[in-house]
């Protein structure tokens, strides 16, 4: 078991002919990921990488029945190409590019409303589950299958951890990349949501940083739920300088977004265990888990 | 991109929004020379800053004549303007904008914002508009009233009458109050405009509805569709931004300088700030904070690790990288070797690599005979760096 992808997941690609797409998706396939399709407007009726290109989404899921999609698009298209997919009922849509405009991803969003999918990124490394499938260009070298469940919003910081918890012997079930972009689909709050009914999964890392509120999202979820499993979070930036604010809107809607310190605050509230440091994670789960299992959580 | 008051009028200008006639001054002679061809009753002088809170700490002030508005822009522009929202130091204040004083019966607040929480377009207004609306909405969240914009209608719909209610408008000034929201939604969705904020947005006593003060901040993301913008763009860089920062930035490096003495080579935001903040923690002093991202070639990477090695600041240098799908170690290595070879000072080096091809970037690093402190993991290297610190400072 895992999450968001599996075994079962039979990928599609939009942008599949372009070079980043034939380079990440060529170490997908020797991952284990199946590809089996692709979508290039223009260049359908041809193969790529043993798949068959099309020239729409719908066409693609029709012929091959594939159930979930990465986008290598531009910025420029790549919303158009995210509600080709929603329109579509791709379950599942992952997307890696960055610099995507914010308006469009309003307008992503709304179409996202009431739809089938799911939607991850954009500036998203994708999803990895260790040793099964990977939808995502992250790198693999220090994956191991295991039992800790990452979600995060950096892309390093989840190399980092899984470097550390496949070093304390733990591995991990998933990790998966919420994206660094101010509006993305799966957030933070989602990921635990996901990871909690994931019976793989006996412990949780959440990777923050500073701006936006998915942090307090997930305080707030965590505070509401009082999950079984043990939840750990860092959050990158308590000593960055704040970004300079313009106008007054930032401080009654959620345009600017929050400093790291009251985030740590209110998830240490909610009875998330914060690491100290980015280096303290692997530790910090590793202790979790132990206690978690010596004395198990009583109900209130 | 932030705009300027009065190149933020001249946008919103055109969707249609009444603004007050006014002209830019870089000078106090200019100032006068505007005012007395205008030969408005009654004039605002107004100091040009990015930040908020500039009519508390004294930025808008009137003036009566052409002299007197001399007199106003001369103590103006003469001194950094300090405001709740800029640097301690304050911000610069290279522009004034003289414009048409009004006789104000109300004032109202009017934004239209990307909310990143909800992930939608939303019109926030207030009947209480004005410089301390701020304040008064942290003791009364009730003050501001919000309504989603459905951005996938062309133009962009909402209630805008009846957020022209909710303010206490009726009748024939409630129209007019609608019609401005939504030339403001047409602005964000047109301009690409996280914000676009009127405060206030004044009735004047003759009923007129004029935006008096306006911020709009432009979404960087969106400008290859908006070319005009993105040369006004290039332009504020040119004049404001630091040209270390922006040289960074066109060798694909988020590269910001900061007052310390330890160098710091990182990839990914998240890591960078990390890697800063258990620096800090240890007690030391970063020099910058720097950001490879993945479409960083190794001479991009040469380039970055070059301006930290010239900071004459910088004493010892930190690289901590973690290769990921996109940026290897080695390409990092690789860029610093050949940043090293360049160099005209060395400083101590410590390095430390993990994930995709750390190993071959040690090898590397070390083939180009590049001496280095060569850290176990993150903490060690934290350390490492600190001793140095030390004994620098003994």
């Amino acid at each position: 078991m895992a999450i968001l992808v599996g075994g079962d997941t039979r990928l599609l690609c939009q942008g599949l002919t372009g070079r980043a797409a034939t380079y990440h998706m060529a170490r997908m396939t020797a991952y284990g990921t199946r590809l089996v399709a692709g979508v290039t407007p223009g260049k359908g009726g041809r193969n790529h990488l043993d798949a068959p290109v099309f020239n729409t989404v719908r066409e693609a899921a029709d012929a091959t029945g594939a159930n979930a999609s990465m986008l290598f698009v531009p910025p420029e298209t790549a919303a158009k190409a995210m509600i080709e997919a929603i329109e579509a009922e791709i379950p599942l849509v992952v997307v890696v590019t960055e610099r995507v405009p914010v308006m469009d991803m309003v307008r992503v969003r709304q179409a996202l409303k009431g739809s089938k999918t799911r939607l991850v990124g954009p500036n998203s490394q994708g999803i990895l589950v260790p040793g099964v499938c990977q939808v995502g260009v992250m790198t693999t070298v220090n994956a191991r299958s295991g039992v800790v469940g990452i979600v995060s919003r950096s892309a390093t910081l989840t190399s980092e951890v899984m470097a550390q918890t496949t070093r304390a012997g733990l591995g991990q079930s998933a990790t998966v990349g919420v994206g660094g972009d101010p509006v993305h689909g799966l957030s933070l709050k989602d990921g635990v949501e996901l990871f909690l009914e994931d019976p793989q999964t006996e412990a949780i890392v959440v990777i923050g940083e500073i701006g936006g509120y998915g942090e307090e999202e997930v305080a707030e979820f965590v505070a509401a739920v009082r999950p079984g499993k043990p939840i750990v979070a860092f959050v990158a930036g308590r000593h960055a300088p704040l970004e300079r604010r313009m106008g007054h809107a930032g401080a009654f809607s959620t345009e600017g977004g929050g400093a790291a310190n009251p985030k740590i605050a209110a998830l240490q509230a909610a009875g998330v265990s914060i690491s100290p440091n980015a280096a303290l994670v692997g530790q910090t789960v590793a202790l979790q888990l132990h206690r978690a299992k010596s004395e198990p959580i009583r109900s209130l | 991109m932030n705009l300027y008051e009065f190149q933020a009028k001249e946008l919103i200008g055109r969707f249609g929004i009444d603004i007050p006639r006014g002209r830019v001054a870089g000078s106090a002679d200019d100032a006068e020379r505007l005012a007395r061809r205008m030969a408005f009753p009654r004039f605002a002088i107004k100091a040009q800053i990015h930040g908020g809170g500039r009519g508390i700490a004294g930025g808008v002030r009137f003036a009566s004549s052409p002299d007197d508005a001399r007199i106003v822009a001369g103590e103006l522009l003469a001194k950094p303007l300090v405001t709740s929202q800029t640097k301690p130091s304050g911000e610069r204040v290279r522009w004034v904008y003289v414009e048409e004083a009004f006789d104000i019966a109300q004032e109202i607040y009017a934004a239209v914002v990307v909310d990143r929480a909800r992930g939608d377009l939303e019109l926030l207004v207030s009947a209480a508009g004005g410089v301390d609306i701020e304040e008064r909405a942290a003791a009364d969240p009730r003050v501001i009233a919000r309504f989603p914009v459905d951005v996938t209608m062309s133009p962009p719909e909402s209630d805008f009458i009846g957020a022209a209610h909710a303010v206490g408008l009726t009748g024939g000034i409630a129209q007019k109050a609608a019609e401005v929201f939504a030339n403001m939604a047409r602005v964000a969705t047109g301009l690409d405009a996280t914000l676009v904020e009127i405060n206030p947005l004044a009735i004047t006593t003759d009923g007129r509805m004029i935006a008096l003060d306006a911020k709009l901040s432009i979404d960087p993301n969106a400008l290859f569709r908006h070319p005009a913008l993105a040369a006004l763009r290039a332009q504020i860089q040119m004049d404001e931004g630091d040209p270390k920062e922006l040289a960074a930035d066109r060798h694909q490096i988020n590269y910001q300088k900061m007052d310390g003495r330890i160098g710091v080579v990182v990839n990914g935001a998240g890591l960078a700030l990390a890697t800063n903040d258990m620096l800090i923690d240890a007690g030391g002093k970063p020099a910058n904070f720097m950001d490879i991202r993945t479409t960083a070639s190794s001479l991009d990477i040469a380039y970055g690790v070059g301006v930290i090695l010239e900071n004459p600041a910088t004493q010892v240098v930190l690289i901590n990288i973690h290769g990921g799908g996109m940026q290897r170690c080695d390409t990092v290595a690789e860029g610093v070797a050949v940043a090293l070879r360049r160099a005209r000072r060395q400083v101590p080096l410590v390095v430390c690599f993990a994930g995709n091809n750390a190993d071959f970037a040690r090898t590397r690093l070390k083939g180009a005979g590049v001496s280095f402190i060569d850290a176990r993991d993150m903490s060690d290297a934290v350390s490492h760096v600190m001793s140095i610190v030390a004994k620098a400072a003994a």
